[in-house]
């Protein structure tokens, strides 16, 4: 095996793993939580963490998520699956309103896998929780031979602290609200797709994946009235709006017209037969806020990096409860159904 | 999106939904023959424009809904046998047969895949020079000629592991055998679009001459589909059933001579049979005597078990457009397109899949009423 590579050694727990955490894994996310590789990060929830950007933090709800990856190519246009790992537990965290603050990571890596791949990767989550502001704190990685895993694996798992008085969850969407999206849906799961081996069909698409905290940030600033949030990842839009109404037991209703998609994907789309509804997003939220806040929210996550193109696509209604409805663009009407079954399977 | 977007245009798309109703039609039902049609009406929400007097019905134009249990247990049993791999669409994977399917014998190890054209079957066959591969040629007109080209590339290149288990159906008979069957009142045809690039409009000529009944042959995009109904009405309201051709952008009358020649020179056309029809005369297509060496049926040779039914699916009778889905028992409850007991239910074209997945005949619909308020308009200026 070449020095360049990978080797079942460098998951042996010894000297070439200590090399490895060394010279690899240690320098992108030095902090002194890490710095102290103890079994288990230790930290204490101090006064910074406590307050953020002025606001005070929640002394009791701590949020806690864990996400793996395993997306396949492991690069793609527009992002790769460090950013992707990164980015996917801090929007969990803040889905529920949280703050994002401590990230752990654990790598499955394939024997073989060149080690100047996994660099570019680590450097990658680096950019990213610096862009997120979060720290990446405990850590692990694990070999395995040849054929045993699809050349990287990631897990990350994060916390994050509540603000006082934020209450957000897909169980909270009530009729009267106004359904706001962030951006264009499908760049996501058509970037990965374009970058599969037999499907280059252009070069034209990027991946949409991005820490989303610092708009849910502002939203929250903004209105006490936003009841519900979610990012619509695997599933697409569809999905996630599926699990708001039978969450929330509301129905809603979108409007095909107002949701924004790029002619590239929606094109993409046509040809393929994916309808863009279910395509993953990795770097959109969501929300459902009251009438009278919406246009305000709107106003606020146009301002932010990746809520320029936000806008209402839709409504919550009481009925029909637990289900989605849409009106088409040519002015029919249909039932928007969950996901069945897996439309891009390893998509993240 | 362009080409897209000026068909689905919701001006024109409530212009033709009020002249539809202006016609002020007695009740009509009109069958869309292609499970393409099928999934564009419920996908764009197309019955919710139409009014109360005309019905649509949905016909036995999904491929892979028509392939009967008897061709699905030959794959399967093509592809358990010894050093053969099967190619086929990703639709037919999770297509029950009697007893099992492609998914499952595939997950206890027989070599089957997926591709996306049958010229990856050549390939695979060039790859795997000890194995026998064989296509499982599933589809109309519009598929058939690729499969034809895919059977001259073998010979020309002396591809000898390559073989197809054709099973090839042609629309038009099937569309006259239901109008034989007289189970179900049809006043007009949506005549499949794709198809009819291939094949042009000249076979459909028997239905308006022998049974007085219309035909227009359509594109796709919601619009499409509406002015074809609305032609279809025309012609209804007139004397003179015939063929038309709405899709006029794809559609030539005599078709596509280079495809329809590469069908002839391969294939020869024999009775096939449907599922939830039984055999129609010459509705089928099999190599011809020239290219009987790619057989698979006749090269490989397979024996299979009595094919059976599953117990009260009733996907031949919805493919008949004698049931709607609603009125199988089995429908959303032990089948849906997780657990799918019928091949209706399997295919995305497939017609319990369209109805479970887009809407149930506005039950839930009606629900919806108006939008609460007009938030849906606000619009946000900088």
């Amino acid at each position: 095996m070449p020095k360049d590579r990978i080797t079942l050694g460098h998951g042996s727990g010894g000297k070439l793993s200590h090399d490895l955490i060394e010279s690899l894994f240690l320098p992108p996310f030095i902090n002194p939580i890490l710095q102290a590789s103890d079994d288990s990060a230790v930290f204490p929830l101090t006064d910074s963490d406590r307050t953020h950007q002025g606001r005070q933090l929640s002394k009791d709800e701590i949020a806690f998520t864990t996400d793996s990856y395993v997306v396949k190519p492991i690069s793609w246009p527009g992002g790769d699956i460090g950013r992707l790992a990164v980015c996917g537990t801090v929007n969990d965290l803040a889905m529920v309103g949280a703050i994002p603050l401590y990230l752990s990571a654990a790598f499955v890596i394939e024997e073989g896998l060149p080690i100047s791949t996994l660099r570019r990767i680590v450097t990658s989550m680096r950019r990213a929780a610096k862009e997120a502001g979060v720290k990446i704190v405990a850590g692990d990685t694990k070999v395995v031979e040849r054929g045993s895993a699809d050349g990287l694996f990631i897990n990350t798992a994060g916390v994050g602290m509540l603000p006082e008085g934020v209450k957000v969850s897909g169980n909270n969407a009530q009729p009267g609200d106004v359904i706001i999206l962030s951006g264009t849906i499908g760049d996501h799961g058509i970037a990965v797709l374009s970058a599969r081996e037999g499907l280059a069909f252009s070069n034209n698409f990027k991946s949409d994946v991005a820490p989303l905290n610092h708009m849910v940030g502002a939203m929250l600033r903004t209105s006490a009235k936003i009841h519900a949030m979610r990012d619509p990842t695997r599933g697409g839009l569809a999905t996630t709006l599926n699990e708001i109404a039978q969450q929330s037991k509301v129905g809603i209703r979108i409007v095909e017209e107002q949701i924004p998609i790029r002619e590239e994907v929606a094109a993409a789309c046509e040809i393929l037969g994916y309808d863009p509804l279910y395509v993953a997003n990795e770097g959109k939220v969501v929300t459902c806020v009251a009438p009278e806040d919406a246009e305000r929210v709107v106003k606020v996550m146009r301002k932010t990096l990746y809520g320029h193109q936000a806008t209402i696509i839709g409504e919550v209604l009481p009925e029909p409860r637990a289900r989605v409805v849409m009106k088409t663009r040519v002015g029919g009407t249909r039932i928007v159904d969950m996901m069945v079954g897996e439309m891009l399977p390893r998509i993240c | 999106m362009r080409f897209i977007d000026e068909f689905r245009n919701s001006a024109t798309g409530q212009r033709l939904a009020a002249r539809i109703k202006e016609r002020k039609m007695r009740p009509v039902n009109l069958m869309e023959v292609c499970g393409t049609h099928t999934v564009a009406i419920f996908k764009h929400g197309i019955r919710h424009f139409l009014p109360d007097n005309v019905n649509m019905l949905s016909g036995p134009g999904c491929p892979v809904c028509v392939t009967p249990n008897v061709d699905i247990d030959k794959a399967i049993a093509l592809a358990q046998s010894p050093d053969v791999i099967l190619i086929t669409f990703g639709d037919m994977m999770k297509v029950p047969g009697s007893y099992s399917s492609l998914h499952q014998v595939r997950g206890v190890g027989a070599d089957i895949r997926v591709v996306y054209s049958v010229l990856d079957a050549l390939r695979i066959a060039q790859d795997n020079p000890r194995k026998s591969v064989v296509f499982f040629g599933v589809g109309f007109e519009t598929t058939a000629p690729t499969t034809a080209s895919a059977v001259l590339e073998a010979e020309q290149l002396g591809i000898d592991n390559f073989y197809l288990l054709s099973v090839h159906k042609l629309i038009p008979p099937a569309m006259g055998a239901l109008l034989d069957a007289d189970e179900v009142h049809i006043d007009g045809f949506i005549c499949p679009g794709h198809v009819s690039t291939i094949i042009g409009s000249q076979p459909y000529e028997f239905i308006p001459q022998e049974y007085g009944i219309p035909c227009v042959i359509t594109g796709f995009e919601p619009l499409d589909i509406l002015q074809a109904i609305d032609m279809l009405l025309e012609q209804l309201s007139g004397k003179e059933p015939r063929v038309d051709i709405q899709y006029r952008r794809a559609v030539r009358k005599e078709g596509n001579p280079i495809a329809l020649k590469y069908l002839s020179t391969v294939f020869e056309i024999n009775d096939a049979g449907w599922r939830g029809i039984g055999v129609i005369p010459k509705s089928g297509l099999k190599l011809g005597q020239q290219y009987k060496r790619f057989d698979a049926e006749c090269a490989l040779k397979v024996v299979i078990k009595p094919p059976k039914e599953a117990a009260g699916c009733r996907c031949g009778d919805i493919l008949r457009g004698v049931s709607t889905p609603h009125e199988c028992r089995l429908f959303t409850k032990a089948c849906t397109p997780e657990h799918p007991v019928g091949p209706c239910m399997v295919s995305t074209e497939g017609t319990c899949s369209a109805w479970y997945l887009y809407g149930d005949e506005g039950k839930v619909l009606s629900q919806t009423g108006e939008p609460l308020a007009n938030n849906t308009s606000i619009t946000l200026k900088e």
